[in-house]
């Protein structure tokens, strides 16, 4: 379903991107992991471009993002993508953030929009918070009400950025729980985490990255298995933030 | 004190069939139309160059900052000159415009250049997560714009576009230099006709403070109106 091929970025001289390759396929769950700076958000951010690269391509359901003339946004309505600062639109209530897409990028009627949205919203367990704002929200309820915002455009895979790190500890798993039962149902997801539990029970395979380049990309039950299989860079990571 | 002011100055006919208190009033309408119309002036072409000025194009970029350096660096009273003197001479088409629309022309785009600064930072004051989730979510450039972008950096400039507003009304008392009978040119020639400098330049002040006093309680109003419930100032 998304193949990246080779994919190399460079902000002037630093490179971000280090001839990045892997292939997601459909109702893969693909955790990414590694050290701050990375390039673990550059590389899920091309994936609908919103970072562009320079050597390589990416092909996003059998659309190819190097082409010239390509319809981005309606690319990118078909992708959705859940940020570390949740990013609801702070001056919309939960429901005009839940349709504005709806409504706008993907022409659909108001009400058709708004049974979507509850509907997403009832899945998140917010109905009764409809009318609120972003602001009258926690954290954790902003986050999930960002992961219904983005599943009313019927995404054909889910990118997430982080999505707990901003969080006090006690919401994370309120938000995990969500994209644990999205797993389950099937969805096709990239997800930047540093909760390895959450990556061990939920994923497929694990891409680990360091200094812009893929240097794991084994089956999840190979990376946390104890059998060596992964090199000592990943190693010395993962027992770093599994002593944390 | 009753000799001190003398406000019967005012039903003083001026020798042009209307009393002192008419070319007052009249002058107030001169200075709120010169306002009103530049202000139109100022904040479209303001918001357009600022919403020009966060842009990627470097080409568009340079052209917004240019138009900004430009207005806002050259003195206003320059500029009205320059508008009234050296642009009809240059273009004889121009040689009958009335100094009003002058007047009306250069306080707008002077003030745009003000505006657009405003635009320009309080768009670029918004977390950079915004554009891209608006993005994200499949809108256009245009639709990130309209939808999420502008009605965010609005409620941030509020402020800043009330004092600039209340400058224009301000601002405007330069047309006299052009003779448009404004305020400021009821004051100097009614002061100099009348001898009654204190009675005339209380009543002036007065009607510029009104004018500006309505332009602030109005802005105050409007960001009652639109202040986002849940954060810093907004409703629980
Ligand atoms: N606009 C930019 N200009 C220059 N360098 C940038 C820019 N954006 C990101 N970088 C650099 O690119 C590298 C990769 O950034 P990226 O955000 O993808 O890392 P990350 O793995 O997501 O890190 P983190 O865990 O901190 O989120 C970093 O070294 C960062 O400093
Ligand atoms: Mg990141």
């Amino acid at each position: 379903m998304i193949q990246i091929n080779n994919v190399s970025k460079w902000y002037d001289k630093f490179q971000v991107l280090n001839n990045c390759s892997t292939v997601i396929n459909k109702g893969e769950v693909v955790v990414i992991c590694g050290p701050s700076g990375s390039g673990k958000s550059t590389l899920i951010k091309t994936v609908n471009a919103l970072e562009d690269f320079q050597q390589g391509d990416i092909i996003v359901n059998g659309i190819s993002l190097s082409q010239k003339g390509i319809d981005l946004p309606k690319l990118r309505s078909r992708v959705g993508m859940v940020f570390q600062n949740f990013e609801l639109f702070p001056h919309l209530n939960i429901s005009e953030n839940l349709v504005l897409a709806q409504i706008k990028v993907l022409k659909r009627q108001k009400t058709e929009a708004l049974e979507r949205g509850l509907k997403m919203l009832n899945r998140v367990g917010l109905s009764t918070h409809k009318n609120k704002f972003p602001g009258q929200l926690s954290g954790g309820q902003q986050q999930r009400v960002a992961i219904a915002r983005a599943l009313c455009m019927d995404p054909i895979i889910m990118l997430f950025d982080e999505p707990t790190s901003a969080l006090d500890p006690e919401m994370v798993g309120e938000v995990l729980d969500v994209i644990v039962s999205l797993a389950e149902e099937g969805m096709t997801m990239m997800c930047v985490t540093h909760e390895m539990g959450f990556a061990k029970k939920v994923s497929h395979r694990v891409i680990f990255m360091d200094h812009g380049a893929i240097i794991e990309d084994l089956k999840s039950a190979d990376f946390f298995g104890n059998n060596k299989k992964i090199s000592p860079r990943a190693t010395e990571f993962l027992s770093k933030i599994i002593q944390h | 004190m009753s000799t001190f002011f003398d406000w019967q100055i005012f039903f003083k006919d001026t020798g042009a069939g209307q009393t002192y208190l008419q070319w007052l009033l009249n002058a107030w309408a001169w200075t709120l139309l010169v306002s009103i119309c530049a202000w139109i002036i100022a904040l479209i072409l303001g918001v357009s160059v600022g919403i020009i000025r966060t842009l990627q194009n470097q080409f568009i970029v340079f052209l917004g900052n240019a138009w900004a350096e430009v207005f806002r660096n050259i003195p206003l009273i320059i500029q009205i000159f320059i508008w009234y003197h050296v642009i009809p001479s240059l273009f004889i088409t121009l040689r009958h415009v009335p100094s009003f629309i002058l007047v009306v022309v250069a306080l707008g785009l002077f003030t745009s250049a003000r505006i657009s600064e405003q635009v320009k930072a309080g768009i670029e004051s918004l977390p950079k997560g915004q554009r891209q989730a608006a993005m994200a979510l499949g809108f256009s450039n245009f639709q990130t714009y309209r939808y999420i972008l502008l009605p965010l950096a609005f409620r941030i400039i509020l402020p800043p576009l009330t004092s600039e507003s209340m400058n224009i009304i301000k601002n405007s008392s330069v047309a006299f230099a052009v003779s448009v009978s404004e305020l400021t040119m009821f004051a100097l020639q009614a002061g100099e006709e009348t001898s009654r400098n204190i009675e005339i330049f209380l009543a002036t002040t007065c009607l510029y403070f009104v004018s500006t006093l309505f332009v602030n309680q109005l802005s105050q109003f409007l960001e009652r109106r639109v202040k986002i419930p849940g954060t810093f100032g907004g409703d629980k």
